[in-house]
């Protein structure tokens, strides 16, 4: 009996592509793109002076360039532009080292900062990214320069893989997650260690307690929530505050988050994902412009 | 610029701090730490710029509460090599 075996990839989120089809990129003066391979996700975007033109966001792959490769080829699909169009290519990400068409690496918390300035405006001061495998905190001055930072990469807590790991053990689809964490009627105690792996077995001990899937992710929620909230405290946090990356699209860790902090963090206007692939495009414009002008 | 370098596990948070607006890349506290946390490269952070400051390596970042460990003994912990090594006054330890 055949089965639909993509409806039991709890952690398969939705991958997506874009382009502008009013904007005709051959008048542009300078095509520039930022392709952002990160330990789950890569994201390619391509931007026509300054100006969003094209992107897309999928699963990383095995093979890291081989990702970045799939990822540029997706935003181009449709636009008509080849890759020898684009004039300056910026890596940024996990897999930085390994976009084998970019000119330059360019770390990921510089690209964010940059990104969230631009997807949140110049008032925007504190930037936390939670990715696939590492969580940022980032504080930013208007021009979207990185003032101080602080990241968290040794251990899955509070990420999007942690995440992906209880949709799958609760047989609950990763985009659900967030809401289904607040239909509960009051908020359950936080489950006790955010280590994903000590997290899991925790979590299993409670369904078998009897505890409904809501109640659980509720309590996966809030500890994920209170665990970046104390990395954002040693930051310091000014507003305007956002999230970026994958997590910044579950309002059961947001808004847990906002709760704890008090403060609400902005509406994000673009795929919040691809703010580091938005942040390189833009560095590369910047960097192709700095190399004309010594010219 | 205060660039944090570390992590937060179980256990608690180990950060070393480097404010690049002091450093002036001179290498001293990479020359005073016996177990080589430290190196000078172009701004990480500023790719515009072409400023060279002090980081602490790829490598040690994910481990540097068990290679600073030495520096650090319980009681009466002497000044560590590295911020005593800083003239600038650049580099802090959170632990």
């Amino acid at each position: 009996m055949a089965e639909d075996t993509t409806s039991k990839e709890y952690w398969r989120w939705t991958e997506s592509n874009w382009h502008d089809p009013d904007m005709d990129w051959r008048e542009g003066d300078i095509v520039s793109a930022g392709v952002d391979v990160g330990s789950v996700s890569s994201q390619a975007v391509i931007m026509v002076d300054g100006k969003l033109y094209a992107y897309s966001n999928m699963r990383t792959g095995s093979d890291s360039p081989k990702s970045a490769e799939n990822a540029m080829d997706w935003a181009l699909e449709g636009t008509g532009m080849a890759l020898d169009d684009i004039h300056y290519v910026v890596g940024t990400g996990y897999g930085r080292v390994n976009v084998p068409f970019a000119k330059r690496a360019i770390t990921e918390i510089a690209c964010h900062a940059r990104g969230a300035n631009f997807m949140y405006g110049p008032t925007i001061k504190t930037v936390l990214d939670m990715g696939g495998q590492d969580c940022k905190a980032i504080r930013v001055d208007q021009k979207g320069k990185v003032v101080s930072f602080l990241m968290n990469d040794k251990c899955a807590a509070g990420t999007g893989r942690g995440m992906e790991v209880f949709a799958d053990l609760l047989g609950v689809h990763i985009t659900k997650v967030g809401e289904m964490s607040l239909q509960v009627d009051e908020e359950p105690p936080m489950v006790s260690s955010t280590c994903v792996v000590f997290a899991k077995s925790e979590a299993s001990a409670l369904l078998r307690e009897g505890w409904p899937k809501e109640k659980v992710l509720a309590a996966y929620c809030l500890a994920m929530a209170h665990r970046v909230v104390g990395l954002l405290e040693r930051l310091g946090i000014e507003e305007d505050f956002a999230i970026t990356g994958g997590i910044a699209k579950n309002i059961g860790v947001v808004s847990r988050i906002e709760k704890e902090l008090e403060i609400k963090a902005l509406t994000p206007s673009l795929d919040t994902q691809i703010a580091g692939a938005i942040g390189g495009a833009l560095f590369a414009r910047a960097l192709l412009q700095k190399e004309r002008k010594k010219k | 610029m205060i660039a944090n370098y570390g992590y937060k596990d179980g256990s608690g948070e180990y950060f070393i701090s480097v404010d690049t607006e002091k450093c002036t890349g001179c290498g001293d506290c990479v020359e005073a730490c016996l177990y080589g946390v430290f190196e000078v490269v172009e701004n990480p952070l500023d790719p515009l710029s072409d400023d060279q400051v002090v980081v602490v390596t790829e490598a040690e970042r994910k481990k540097i509460k068990y290679t600073c460990g030495p520096c650090k003994p319980v009681s009466d912990r002497p000044p560590l090599p590295c911020m005593a090594a800083c003239l600038e006054d650049a580099i802090s330890h959170s632990w």
